[in-house]
């Protein structure tokens, strides 16, 4: 142990040496990794034995469902709300005043407060108000307005929106004046300035952290089980109330999420790589 | 009317059901929002311990303590909150009971105000050891080089230069956490502690003026936030006294 770190640590800060030596043969765990994946294999095991994991042959469908639900839920809202994102932060990054301050509003309140709190405003407050007007209840819409999760949508999308809307801004005001200037000076129109150079090289500012959003976004979709949209968290709730198993749902769920989480942050790592990286 | 049962009988009648006194519901909405504070402030505090050990751990821990501390960060950062709460809930109290009855003594019953904010403190060390990692990381090394230098001792270092010098870079992030803390105490309804989301809930619900109460919530957190960003502020410009301005050149 002693004599290995004063080795490594210099190697290690040369990314050269560090490829070669990875490509030239495989690196061998240092020892405490390998207790530690034992012990990690140790659990996993311990759980697989001892825990009960009989009910799960019983509710696969009601998985799969949920998880469906979750990954449907988890990419409209991140679309619906990186499409609100984009005016709201243009709005506040070179909009005139009487667009940036409402804006600005609208982001202040959604990052503010809760999105449970935002959640139940919208689904018990509009659920209990539409009810009442005949208009609604006879229109095309209502049998979808019955149901819990237009709301869950509405509600995430605005709370994706508000988060994003400050990013955007700051990407939108990032982009080197110049990239705009010579735009112009190319004889471009506006809405060409945008579509070809401001946006882009704005998204592509703001493509790392919205990896991050995506995810904290996936952090936020089990709230939607407390107005009774069955996504992947209300179904260990469900395993909970049938069956009076607590952990083994709960751990499965939150294995479940860590690999969600892991796929978002590779497909994002690949949307980056797409994109070639050089500026200006 | 027909929205006469959602905004009651106008502005007085508003006033009525938001009265602190007990025909009206705002004390009790005061009551939730002191437990929130409560838990906030706890939370954050307990994050802040977790994350300076998890931040000295990942930085000049040995090999395994670097490793423990990033299992702890990566899995509590991919994890919802709302799974991490219901399973340290319902895991921590009752392994806790288990071990007293295993040693002979009584079963507790553990206070929500208590678990929520292990709970909540436990989700916010892992983001904290982030946050107060990469600042130390973005002291210059030459100052804790000479720190040594001088032969100050790890603690007297760590309060004479890692901390004051590192608090500039970390104070944005930290802030932020607050600001997350006072809104993840909203989660702990689910668990059903009475704070102000859970109480907002059961006022709309048995006056099912869900609007005004909900909105009145939403008032008091905002409040909250805005409040904490103008102390912030303060705090971090007085963190940055001497430092050059960091302003955007927009």
């Amino acid at each position: 142990m002693m004599s290995e770190t004063p080795l490594e640590a210099p190697i290690e800060t040369f990314p050269i040496h560090k490829d070669s030596d990875t490509s030239g043969q495989a690196r061998k765990l240092p020892p405490h990794r390998i207790v530690l994946i034992l012990i990690g294999i140790a659990l996993v095991a311990s759980a697989i034995f001892f825990m009960r994991w009989d009910w799960l042959p019983n509710y696969g469908d009601l998985i799969l469902q949920g998880l469906w639900r979750t990954i449907w839920i988890l990419i409209v809202t991140v679309i619906i709300g990186f499409l609100l994102a984009v005016p709201l932060g243009l709005a506040q990054a070179a909009g005139p005043a009487i667009l940036a301050v409402p804006a600005r509003v609208f982001c202040t309140i959604v990052r503010g407060t809760p999105l449970l709190l935002q959640l139940w405003l919208l689904y018990y407050g509009l659920g209990s108000l539409f009810p009442q007007y005949p208009w609604i209840r006879s229109s095309e819409l209502w049998p979808y307005l019955r149901q819990a999760w237009p709301y869950a949508v509405l509600a995430l999308s605005l709370s994706y929106a508000g988060y994003e809307g400050e990013v955007m801004r700051g990407a939108f005001a990032g982009v080197p004046k110049g990239q705009l200037e010579s735009a112009r000076a190319f004889g471009m129109r506006r809405f060409t300035i945008f579509r070809r150079i401001w946006l882009p090289q704005a998204i592509h500012r703001a493509l790392p952290t919205l990896a991050g959003e995506a995810v904290l976004q996936l952090k936020s979709t089990p709230l939607v089980a407390t107005i009774t949209v069955v996504d992947l968290y209300s179904v260990a709730s469900r395993v909970r109330q049938d069956t009076f198993i607590t952990y083994e749902p709960l751990l499965l769920l939150a294995a479940g999420y860590l690999v969600i989480t892991g796929i978002i942050v590779f497909l994002f790592r690949r949307l980056e790589k797409l994109i070639p990286s050089r500026l200006g | 009317m027909a929205d006469a049962s959602i905004i009651p009988a106008g502005i007085a009648g508003m006033f009525d059901l938001l009265s602190p006194n007990p025909p009206g519901w705002g004390g009790n909405l005061l009551r939730g929002l002191a437990n929130s504070l409560q838990i906030a402030v706890g939370a954050f505090g307990m994050g802040l311990l977790i994350g300076t050990f998890g931040a000295y751990g990942k930085l000049y821990g040995g090999p395994l303590v670097r490793d423990i501390a990033a299992i702890y960060t990566t899995i509590v950062r991919a994890v919802p909150e709302l799974v991490l709460i219901l399973l340290l809930y319902y895991a921590g109290t009752d392994m806790i009971n288990r071990v007293l009855e295993g040693l002979g003594y009584q079963r507790v019953d553990i206070s929500g105000l208590v678990a929520g904010i292990v709970v909540l403190g436990f989700v916010q060390g892992a983001y904290a050891t982030e946050v107060l990692r990469g600042a130390i990381k973005a002291i210059p090394q030459g100052e804790i080089e000479a720190a040594r230098a001088y032969g100050m001792s790890p603690t007297l270092m760590m309060r004479r230069i890692t901390l004051p010098a590192m608090l500039p870079h970390a104070l944005p992030g930290l802030a932020n956490l607050w600001l997350i803390s006072t809104k993840d105490t909203a989660l702990l309804a689910v668990v059903g502690f009475s704070e102000l989301t859970l109480v907002t809930r059961q006022a709309a619900g048995t006056t099912k003026a869900y609007f005004l109460f909900f909105i009145a919530a939403g008032v008091l957190y905002l409040a909250i936030t805005l409040f904490s960003n103008l102390i912030l502020a303060k705090v971090e410009q007085w963190a940055r006294r001497g430092m050059p301005s960091v302003k955007e050149a927009r």
